[in-house]
Protein backbone atom coordinates (compact mmCIF):
# COMPACT_ATOMS: atom_id res chain seq x y z
CA UNK A 1 0.00 0.00 0.00
CA UNK A 2 1.27 3.84 -0.77
CA UNK A 3 1.71 5.63 1.87
CA UNK A 4 1.60 9.79 1.80
CA UNK A 5 4.12 11.24 4.34
CA UNK A 6 3.52 14.74 5.71
CA UNK A 7 5.84 16.64 7.91
CA UNK A 8 4.68 19.32 10.09
CA UNK A 9 7.24 21.21 12.22
CA UNK A 10 6.58 24.58 14.90
CA UNK A 11 7.26 27.86 12.78
CA UNK A 12 10.79 29.08 13.17
CA UNK A 13 9.95 32.03 14.68
CA UNK A 14 8.07 29.86 17.69
CA UNK A 15 9.48 29.01 20.43
CA UNK A 16 9.78 25.13 20.33
CA UNK A 17 9.92 23.88 24.45
CA UNK A 18 10.22 20.31 23.75
CA UNK A 19 13.02 21.06 21.45
CA UNK A 20 14.65 23.13 23.94
CA UNK A 21 14.41 20.28 26.73
CA UNK A 22 16.15 18.09 24.21
CA UNK A 23 18.50 20.39 23.27
CA UNK A 24 19.35 20.19 26.88
CA UNK A 25 19.60 16.35 27.81
CA UNK A 26 21.73 15.49 24.78
CA UNK A 27 25.07 16.70 26.49
CA UNK A 28 24.18 14.79 29.44
CA UNK A 29 24.10 11.91 27.16
CA UNK A 30 27.39 12.99 25.43
CA UNK A 31 25.88 14.12 21.97
CA UNK A 32 28.17 17.65 22.48
CA UNK A 33 27.47 18.74 18.76
CA UNK A 34 24.04 19.80 18.61
CA UNK A 35 23.57 23.33 19.40
CA UNK A 36 19.24 23.46 18.39
CA UNK A 37 16.23 20.95 18.45
CA UNK A 38 13.25 21.37 16.95
CA UNK A 39 10.60 18.65 17.24
CA UNK A 40 7.89 18.14 14.61
CA UNK A 41 5.61 15.51 13.38
CA UNK A 42 5.28 12.98 11.08
CA UNK A 43 1.85 11.73 9.50
CA UNK A 44 1.82 8.38 7.68
CA UNK A 45 -1.92 8.56 5.45
CA UNK A 46 -2.18 4.89 3.70
CA UNK A 47 -3.91 4.63 0.74
CA UNK A 48 -5.79 1.45 -0.48
CA UNK A 49 -4.77 1.63 -4.17
CA UNK A 50 -2.77 3.81 -6.55
CA UNK A 51 -2.15 7.90 -5.11
CA UNK A 52 -3.74 10.31 -7.84
CA UNK A 53 -3.42 13.69 -7.81
CA UNK A 54 -6.94 14.25 -6.41
CA UNK A 55 -6.14 11.89 -3.65
CA UNK A 56 -2.49 14.17 -2.94
CA UNK A 57 -4.44 16.80 -3.28
CA UNK A 58 -6.77 16.34 -0.55
CA UNK A 59 -3.67 15.02 1.44
CA UNK A 60 -2.04 18.37 1.04
CA UNK A 61 -5.77 20.07 2.58
CA UNK A 62 -6.24 17.62 5.29
CA UNK A 63 -2.19 18.92 6.06
CA UNK A 64 -3.49 22.46 5.72
CA UNK A 65 -6.36 21.95 7.69
CA UNK A 66 -6.35 19.20 10.59
CA UNK A 67 -2.79 18.26 11.02
CA UNK A 68 -1.16 21.10 11.38
CA UNK A 69 -2.19 24.75 12.84
CA UNK A 70 -0.96 27.70 10.39
CA UNK A 71 -1.23 29.94 13.55
CA UNK A 72 2.04 27.46 14.81
CA UNK A 73 3.27 25.55 12.73
CA UNK A 74 4.21 24.81 8.91
CA UNK A 75 3.32 21.93 6.49
CA UNK A 76 7.14 21.16 5.71
CA UNK A 77 6.23 17.61 2.94
CA UNK A 78 3.84 16.14 1.49
CA UNK A 79 5.17 12.96 -0.47
CA UNK A 80 4.42 9.70 -1.55
CA UNK A 81 6.22 6.57 -0.39
CA UNK A 82 5.05 3.06 -1.98
CA UNK A 83 5.23 0.22 0.52
CA UNK B 1 -26.83 17.65 34.91
CA UNK B 2 -30.43 17.96 36.34
CA UNK B 3 -30.22 17.72 40.45
CA UNK B 4 -26.55 19.26 41.69
CA UNK B 5 -26.38 18.41 45.18
CA UNK B 6 -25.03 22.02 46.90
CA UNK B 7 -22.00 21.39 49.12
CA UNK B 8 -21.24 24.62 50.16
CA UNK B 9 -23.99 27.25 50.60
CA UNK B 10 -24.84 29.26 47.02
CA UNK B 11 -24.02 32.65 48.97
CA UNK B 12 -22.77 34.46 46.06
CA UNK B 13 -26.25 35.40 44.17
CA UNK B 14 -29.52 36.44 45.67
CA UNK B 15 -30.43 34.84 42.16
CA UNK B 16 -33.59 36.71 40.43
CA UNK B 17 -35.94 34.29 39.11
CA UNK B 18 -35.70 36.03 35.64
CA UNK B 19 -32.16 34.61 35.60
CA UNK B 20 -33.12 31.12 35.86
CA UNK B 21 -35.24 31.20 32.44
CA UNK B 22 -31.57 31.95 30.87
CA UNK B 23 -30.24 28.61 29.35
CA UNK B 24 -26.62 27.96 28.96
CA UNK B 25 -25.40 25.08 27.10
CA UNK B 26 -22.19 22.84 28.47
CA UNK B 27 -20.49 21.14 25.91
CA UNK B 28 -19.08 17.76 26.74
CA UNK B 29 -16.00 16.09 24.26
CA UNK B 30 -15.18 13.10 24.74
CA UNK B 31 -12.25 13.71 27.64
CA UNK B 32 -14.31 17.00 28.80
CA UNK B 33 -13.35 16.99 32.45
CA UNK B 34 -15.28 20.23 33.65
CA UNK B 35 -18.49 20.00 32.21
CA UNK B 36 -20.04 19.35 35.85
CA UNK B 37 -18.77 22.04 37.34
CA UNK B 38 -19.48 24.98 34.77
CA UNK B 39 -22.69 23.52 34.93
CA UNK B 40 -22.84 23.94 38.97
CA UNK B 41 -21.31 27.52 38.16
CA UNK B 42 -24.40 28.16 36.34
CA UNK B 43 -26.94 26.76 38.46
CA UNK B 44 -24.99 28.53 41.96
CA UNK B 45 -25.18 31.70 39.44
CA UNK B 46 -29.22 31.46 39.49
CA UNK B 47 -29.18 30.03 35.20
CA UNK B 48 -30.44 26.84 33.88
CA UNK B 49 -27.53 24.81 32.79
CA UNK B 50 -28.45 22.90 29.34
CA UNK B 51 -26.29 19.82 28.05
CA UNK B 52 -25.06 19.61 25.15
CA UNK B 53 -22.94 16.42 23.27
CA UNK B 54 -20.36 17.31 21.04
CA UNK B 55 -22.12 15.07 18.32
CA UNK B 56 -25.41 17.24 18.85
CA UNK B 57 -26.24 18.57 15.47
CA UNK B 58 -28.39 21.34 17.00
CA UNK B 59 -27.97 23.66 19.37
CA UNK B 60 -32.14 23.95 20.77
CA UNK B 61 -32.33 27.00 22.24
CA UNK B 62 -29.92 28.21 24.12
CA UNK B 63 -28.95 31.99 25.42
CA UNK B 64 -25.02 30.78 25.60
CA UNK B 65 -22.41 28.32 25.48
CA UNK B 66 -19.42 26.98 27.50
CA UNK B 67 -17.03 25.01 26.15
CA UNK B 68 -15.42 23.78 29.25
CA UNK B 69 -11.91 22.31 30.63
CA UNK B 70 -10.57 18.63 30.16
CA UNK B 71 -8.65 16.71 27.70
CA UNK B 72 -10.68 16.85 24.73
CA UNK B 73 -9.67 13.47 22.55
CA UNK B 74 -6.85 13.20 25.31
CA UNK B 75 -4.86 16.12 23.59
CA UNK B 76 -4.44 13.91 20.47
CA UNK B 77 -2.82 15.70 17.59
CA UNK B 78 -2.99 19.05 19.33
CA UNK B 79 -4.76 20.13 22.40
CA UNK B 80 -8.55 21.05 20.58
CA UNK B 81 -7.62 20.47 17.06
CA UNK B 82 -10.18 16.78 17.18
CA UNK B 83 -12.59 18.65 19.22
CA UNK B 84 -13.01 21.91 17.02
CA UNK B 85 -14.41 19.35 13.68
CA UNK B 86 -17.25 18.29 16.11
CA UNK B 87 -20.47 18.06 14.35
CA UNK B 88 -22.19 20.53 17.33
CA UNK B 89 -18.92 23.62 17.12
CA UNK B 90 -19.71 24.08 13.47
CA UNK B 91 -23.09 25.05 15.46
CA UNK B 92 -21.35 26.84 17.70
CA UNK B 93 -19.16 28.88 15.87
CA UNK B 94 -21.97 29.96 13.12
CA UNK B 95 -23.88 31.01 16.31
CA UNK B 96 -21.09 33.48 17.25
CA UNK B 97 -20.42 34.68 14.00
CA UNK B 98 -24.21 35.72 13.30
CA UNK B 99 -26.09 38.73 14.12
CA UNK B 100 -27.23 37.09 17.23
CA UNK B 101 -23.88 37.27 18.58
CA UNK B 102 -24.31 34.06 20.95
CA UNK B 103 -22.18 34.20 23.49
CA UNK B 104 -19.84 32.14 24.07
CA UNK B 105 -17.17 31.27 26.80
CA UNK B 106 -13.59 29.02 26.39
CA UNK B 107 -12.42 27.57 29.56
CA UNK B 108 -9.41 26.14 29.18
CA UNK B 109 -9.13 23.16 27.05
CA UNK B 110 -12.82 24.95 25.69
CA UNK B 111 -10.26 28.21 24.88
CA UNK B 112 -7.68 25.87 22.73
CA UNK B 113 -10.82 24.64 20.91
CA UNK B 114 -12.09 28.62 20.26
CA UNK B 115 -8.43 29.39 18.66
CA UNK B 116 -8.75 25.75 16.86
CA UNK B 117 -12.20 27.15 15.54
CA UNK B 118 -10.79 30.26 14.77
CA UNK B 119 -13.02 32.10 16.78
CA UNK B 120 -10.39 33.62 18.82
CA UNK B 121 -6.46 34.22 17.23
CA UNK B 122 -3.52 32.83 18.14
CA UNK B 123 -2.74 29.54 20.02
CA UNK B 124 -1.82 27.82 22.78
CA UNK B 125 1.86 25.39 22.72
CA UNK B 126 2.94 23.64 25.85
CA UNK B 127 3.82 25.72 28.95
CA UNK B 128 7.14 27.29 28.44
CA UNK B 129 8.99 25.25 31.69
CA UNK B 130 7.36 22.29 29.99
CA UNK B 131 5.29 20.75 33.33
CA UNK B 132 1.57 20.81 34.18
CA UNK B 133 0.81 23.39 36.63
CA UNK B 134 -1.82 23.77 39.02
CA UNK B 135 -2.47 26.80 41.21
CA UNK B 136 -4.31 29.87 42.47
CA UNK B 137 -3.74 32.38 39.71
CA UNK B 138 -4.66 36.26 40.12
CA UNK B 139 -5.45 37.59 36.91
CA UNK B 140 -6.25 41.70 36.30
CA UNK B 141 -9.56 42.10 34.12
CA UNK B 142 -8.54 44.41 31.34
CA UNK B 143 -11.49 44.63 29.75
CA UNK B 144 -15.43 44.22 31.50
CA UNK B 145 -17.49 45.34 28.92
CA UNK B 146 -17.70 41.33 26.96
CA UNK B 147 -20.55 39.68 27.14
CA UNK B 148 -18.91 37.24 30.18
CA UNK B 149 -17.22 40.40 32.45
CA UNK B 150 -19.94 42.82 32.45
CA UNK B 151 -20.35 42.38 36.23
CA UNK B 152 -16.68 42.86 37.05
CA UNK B 153 -14.96 46.30 37.09
CA UNK B 154 -11.74 47.38 34.94
CA UNK B 155 -8.60 46.60 36.39
CA UNK B 156 -10.45 44.07 39.23
CA UNK B 157 -7.73 41.37 40.24
CA UNK B 158 -10.01 38.16 40.95
CA UNK B 159 -8.40 34.74 42.01
CA UNK B 160 -8.91 31.26 40.36
CA UNK B 161 -7.26 28.20 39.81
CA UNK B 162 -5.23 27.46 36.89
CA UNK B 163 -4.35 24.00 35.87
CA UNK B 164 -3.01 23.39 32.38
CA UNK B 165 0.08 22.02 30.16
CA UNK B 166 -0.17 23.42 27.32
CA UNK B 167 -1.45 27.02 28.32
CA UNK B 168 1.51 29.68 26.63
CA UNK B 169 -0.25 32.04 24.73
CA UNK B 170 1.30 32.34 21.24
CA UNK B 171 0.16 35.18 18.59
CA UNK B 172 2.60 37.44 16.08
CA UNK B 173 3.38 40.26 16.79
CA UNK B 174 1.14 42.00 14.85
CA UNK B 175 -1.92 40.25 15.91
CA UNK B 176 -0.84 40.63 19.58
CA UNK B 177 -0.49 44.59 18.85
CA UNK B 178 -4.02 44.62 17.19
CA UNK B 179 -5.51 42.78 20.12
CA UNK B 180 -4.08 45.38 22.76
CA UNK B 181 -5.16 48.00 20.34
CA UNK B 182 -8.97 47.02 20.40
CA UNK B 183 -9.09 45.93 24.71
CA UNK B 184 -9.36 42.46 23.52
CA UNK B 185 -6.88 41.14 26.32
CA UNK B 186 -9.71 40.45 28.63
CA UNK B 187 -7.47 38.79 31.49
CA UNK B 188 -3.73 39.35 32.08
CA UNK B 189 -1.82 37.19 34.46
CA UNK B 190 -0.31 39.04 37.81
CA UNK B 191 2.36 38.96 39.55
CA UNK B 192 3.22 35.49 37.89
CA UNK B 193 3.44 34.54 34.30
CA UNK B 194 2.31 30.88 34.99
CA UNK B 195 3.22 29.37 31.58
CA UNK B 196 5.38 31.77 29.43
CA UNK B 197 2.25 33.43 27.64
CA UNK B 198 2.82 36.07 25.90
CA UNK B 199 2.51 40.30 27.08
CA UNK B 200 0.78 38.20 30.12
CA UNK B 201 -2.35 36.98 28.59
CA UNK B 202 -4.55 34.94 30.12
CA UNK B 203 -7.76 35.20 28.11
CA UNK B 204 -8.83 37.29 24.93
CA UNK B 205 -11.92 37.94 23.12
CA UNK B 206 -13.53 38.35 19.71
CA UNK B 207 -14.12 41.66 18.56
CA UNK B 208 -17.71 41.76 19.16
CA UNK B 209 -17.28 40.56 22.73
CA UNK B 210 -19.21 37.97 22.85
CA UNK B 211 -16.74 35.16 22.33
CA UNK B 212 -13.93 34.69 25.22
CA UNK B 213 -11.37 32.13 26.08
CA UNK B 214 -9.04 32.18 29.39
CA UNK B 215 -6.38 29.29 29.97
CA UNK B 216 -7.76 29.79 34.04
CA UNK B 217 -10.64 28.20 35.58
CA UNK B 218 -13.09 30.36 37.23
CA UNK B 219 -16.00 27.83 37.07
CA UNK B 220 -13.75 26.71 39.72
CA UNK B 221 -14.00 29.45 42.25
CA UNK B 222 -17.95 29.81 42.68
CA UNK B 223 -18.86 28.72 46.08
CA UNK B 224 -17.60 29.42 49.65
CA UNK B 225 -14.87 26.91 51.08
CA UNK B 226 -14.45 25.87 47.85
CA UNK B 227 -12.40 28.30 46.31
CA UNK B 228 -8.61 29.33 46.34
CA UNK B 229 -9.23 31.73 49.67
CA UNK B 230 -9.33 28.87 51.84
CA UNK B 231 -5.98 27.39 50.61
CA UNK B 232 -3.24 29.76 50.76
CA UNK B 233 -4.66 33.43 51.35
CA UNK B 234 -3.19 34.84 47.87
CA UNK B 235 -6.06 37.49 48.04
CA UNK B 236 -9.35 37.14 46.20
CA UNK B 237 -12.44 35.66 47.49
CA UNK B 238 -13.53 32.03 47.54
CA UNK B 239 -16.21 33.24 44.54
CA UNK B 240 -14.00 35.58 42.52
CA UNK B 241 -15.40 33.11 39.31
CA UNK B 242 -19.25 33.48 39.53
CA UNK B 243 -19.55 36.99 37.89
CA UNK B 244 -18.56 35.26 34.46
CA UNK B 245 -22.01 33.28 35.00
CA UNK B 246 -23.71 36.61 36.21
CA UNK B 247 -22.27 38.68 33.65
CA UNK B 248 -23.81 36.61 30.70
CA UNK B 249 -26.69 35.79 32.55
CA UNK B 250 -28.04 39.45 33.62
CA UNK B 251 -27.21 40.19 30.03
CA UNK B 252 -29.48 38.19 28.33
CA UNK B 253 -32.24 39.03 30.70
CA UNK B 254 -31.09 42.54 29.98
CA UNK B 255 -29.89 43.59 33.66
CA UNK B 256 -26.33 44.17 33.78
CA UNK B 257 -25.20 47.71 35.27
Amino acid sequence: MPRIVVDVMPKPEILDPQGKAIVGALPRLGFTSFSAVRQGKRFELTVDGEVTDAILAQAKEAAETLLSNPVIEDVVNVEVVEA
Amino acid sequence: MTELPLIGEAVAVAASPRLAGAKIGVVTFPGTLDDRDAARAVRLAGGTPVPLWHADTALGDVDAVIIPGGFSYGDYLRAGAIARFAPLMSKVIDAANSDAKLPVLGICNGFQILTESHLLPGSMIKNDHLKFMCRDQVLRVENSNTDWTLDYAEGQEITVPLKNQDGQYIADEKTLDALEAEGRVVFRYVGFNPNGSRRDIAGISNAAGNVVGLMPHPEHAVELGFGPESLDGIGGSDTDGLGFFTSVLNKIVGANK
